[in-house]
């Protein structure tokens, strides 16, 4: 029963030539989760009302935990031993696949709620997709995580529709904070050269489809919202994938690393 | 402690027959509920209290807020960052207890904003290591479990409600602040010295937690009576020395305290007192993060208003709406 | 100061088959997102399969002094309560 104890042999995603671009993919989403859940924790105490400090945290754990999950297969994936936390606390910034959205400053609450939005229109669908992986590993903790990230949809859908709609002021806010965020809302749906073969092979989605899904569940929000959708395209700042980030990330890193990066190989 | 010095306000002359009956009832063991006749006296303490106990809360948030980011293991940021939640998530109970008095949230945030309440002087202190993440958890927490558990039985029906869902919510914060603690202790050199540096910068702040000497306590008397306050100052504070010195034995770490020494005669360790000066000047406003934790909370509400106002504006354009929809379908 | 969201009771359904039950109160500009607060502040721990939102300002209370006349005549009627009735042990569990 060794198939039932290890998935692995059954399992695509551990096959050699899979290697780098499954652990560079999964490094993506993982990373993406860790990040975003890092800026969402900042508001922990700070947030406008008591009720959405709470509920701020519990998306924030909801994808740190997401985070952890990926890593950690991630991980498993390149064979070298490392640990989540080796791969959270351990890569430079060079070594981060995250898209630039995730790693922008809160600023107010509008650029975290918008950019909130953005991220999970394109989270859900995309574990969605990614449920019917061929690979075991991968569907299930995307079906696991899936649920969650309904919800977080749910909440921040329904918040940029409200806070639209709401005051002058919040809509005007929520219009200039997606105006700041556009140029970086399109990277989440560009796939990266080497996931071709992991698409081919049945492992990941095709992000042109997840892309669909996307645009349309963005266009009937904005509406609802009564937001304009910016001209300009959305997929100008890139790079995440590549290794290219925005100044932020570093000072990111340079915090949430300070303690394994200050007293290496201590345990905590 | 999170409610220190709470002035109550005694019923003065000799009690009337209201008054009397009801303080047979809370000698009975019976709880008093929202809208029952009280004393304005048990009501006015009442949200001085449970208001302070909230705030002391909402602010608590912001010193282990800090390490969030900086927590060194995706787990241990998991787990603070879910205490912390947790705290905000008592102040709301609170808030809510308090609110069943007659007062609103936003009076009693506009309050504490303005200075006109507190909140527990242990809160004005710095967290200045990742140890700290361990102390005050062992500590602060440990401090607070001391009063919140006899307090389930307070006389108040929805403060005592509140407070068996927060020691019920509570269990585990004791725990992973001294679960912190021992991997610091028994890490490499530079966390053990990290691990007894925050006991020596928190141990005389969490003794004040519990308040002034009974000696000096004017307030305890008619709160006890009433029930809102389940045990005197002294009383809480030398079961915490007793309870902790121990665990601060098995870490292996020094309580700094030369006078501490178990008294067999007493039954109980003896100590010393903590320096009631600096206390004081902190509840003045003079500690170390006094300004800082207040404008935390000022610039969260102040820079929230516009978030929570386009909520509102929404909630009530969409009931326009609704009633609009409804008028024209007759 | 801006209008405070209004208050809400919130009614948690524990698990299948049980009472909704009050667990307390949370603020909320209207009643979906209270139910969303609600989710997110008490249900922190997996505790509700169902959650029902009342405007406190909605709840209609007995008055405290009636709780005597209210109350109190069930107290004269022993006969609704099972152990009012003698049955010998040899009749088995009833």
């Amino acid at each position: 029963m060794a198939g039932a104890a290890d998935p692995r042999p059954g399992d695509p995603l551990f096959a050699p030539e899979h290697r780098d671009a499954a652990f560079d993919w999964l490094c993506g989403l993982g990373d993406g989760a860790l990040i975003l859940g890092h800026r969402l924790s900042e508001w922990c105490g700070k947030a406008p009302a008591l009720e959405e400090d709470i509920a701020l945290a519990n998306v924030a754990l909801d994808l740190i935990g997401h985070a952890e999950m990926w890593l950690a297969l991630a991980g498993e994936v390149e064979g070298q031993g490392r640990s989540a936390d080796d791969l959270a606390y351990l890569r430079d910034a060079l070594r981060f696949r995250n898209p630039l959205l995730v790693e922008l400053p809160n600023r107010d609450m509008a650029v975290t709620t918008m950019r909130q939005f953005l991220f999970d229109a394109w989270h859900l669908p995309m574990l969605h997709a990614l449920s019917e992986s061929a690979s075991p590993r991968l569907a299930e903790i995307a079906a696991k995580a899936r649920k969650e990230v309904a919800y977080h949809l749910e909440r921040s859908q329904d918040l940029v529709i409200r806070l639209g709609d709401g005051t002058e002021e919040s809509h005007a806010r929520m219009q200039t904070a997606l105006e700041r965020l556009w140029p970086y809302a399109g990277e989440l749906c560009q796939p990266a050269p080497g996931d071709a073969a992991l698409v081919e092979a049945g492992l990941v989605p095709d992000m042109a489809a997840v892309s669909a899904t996307w645009q349309e569940i963005l266009d009937e929000t904005l509406r609802e919202a009564t937001l304009e959708r910016p001209e300009g395209r959305a997929d100008v700042q890139n790079g995440g994938r590549k290794g290219r980030h925005s100044e932020h990330l570093g000072f990111l890193l340079a915090e949430m690393q300070f303690l394994q990066r200050a007293y290496p190989g201590a345990e905590w | 402690m999170y409610a220190q010095m709470v002035k109550s306000d005694p019923t003065e002359g000799e009690p009337t027959p209201e008054e009397q009956a009801f303080q047979a009832r809370i000698d009975a063991g019976e709880k008093i509920e929202p809208k029952e006749w009280m004393p304005e006296g048990y009501r006015k303490t009442l949200i001085r209290q449970i208001g302070q106990h909230a705030h002391s809360e909402i602010v608590g948030q912001l010193p282990e807020g800090n390490w969030i980011t900086r927590a060194p293991t995706l787990e241990r940021k998991q787990i603070l960052l879910a205490k912390v939640q947790d705290e905000a998530g008592h102040g709301l109970y609170l808030y809510s207890a308090a609110e069943t008095l007659g007062v609103s949230r936003d009076e009693l945030t506009e309050k504490l904003l303005s200075g006109a309440m507190k909140y527990s002087s242990i809160f004005n202190y710095p967290t200045l290591t990742w140890a700290d993440m361990g102390a005050v958890g062992w500590l602060v927490d440990g401090a607070a479990i001391m009063n919140q558990v006899p307090l389930q039985r307070t006389s108040y029906g929805p403060y005592s409600r509140a407070m068996i869902r927060i020691c019920k919510e509570e269990s585990f914060h004791q725990r992973q602040g001294f679960a912190i603690m021992m991997k610091m202790a028994q890490g490499t050199p530079e966390q053990k010295e990290m691990a007894q540096d925050a006991l020596d910068r928190f141990w005389g702040p969490a003794l004040m937690m519990f308040g002034p000497s009974d000696k000096d306590s004017v307030h305890s008397a008619q709160s006890m009576r009433w029930k809102i306050k389940m045990n005197t100052n002294d009383e809480l504070r030398q079961k915490f020395v007793d309870e902790t010195v121990p665990q601060a034995e098995f870490l292996g770490l020094t309580v700094p305290d030369a006078n501490l020494a178990w008294n067999e005669a007493r039954g109980h360790y003896d100590f010393s007192e903590p320096d009631w000066e600096e206390f004081f000047e902190v509840l003045k406003g003079n500690g170390p993060c006094n300004q800082e934790r207040l404008e935390a909370r000022q610039t969260a509400w102040d820079e929230g208003a516009w978030f929570r106002d386009g909520l509102s504006a929404y909630a009530e354009k969409r009931a326009a709406r609704r009633a609009g929809q409804a008028t024209a379908a007759e | 100061m801006s209008k405070e969201w209004p208050l809400w009771e919130i009614f948690i359904r524990g698990s299948q088959g049980l009472n909704h039950r009050h667990v307390g109160s949370l603020h909320a500009p209207d009643a979906e997102m209270a139910i969303r607060n609600a989710r997110d502040v008490y249900t922190r721990r997996k505790e509700g399969v169902s959650i029902w939102v009342v405007r406190s300002a909605d709840i209609t209370s007995s008055a405290p002094s009636e709780k005597g006349p209210m109350f109190d005549p069930a107290e004269s009627k022993p006969y609704r309560h099972p152990s009012f009735y003698d049955i010998p042990d040899d009749v088995g569990h009833m």
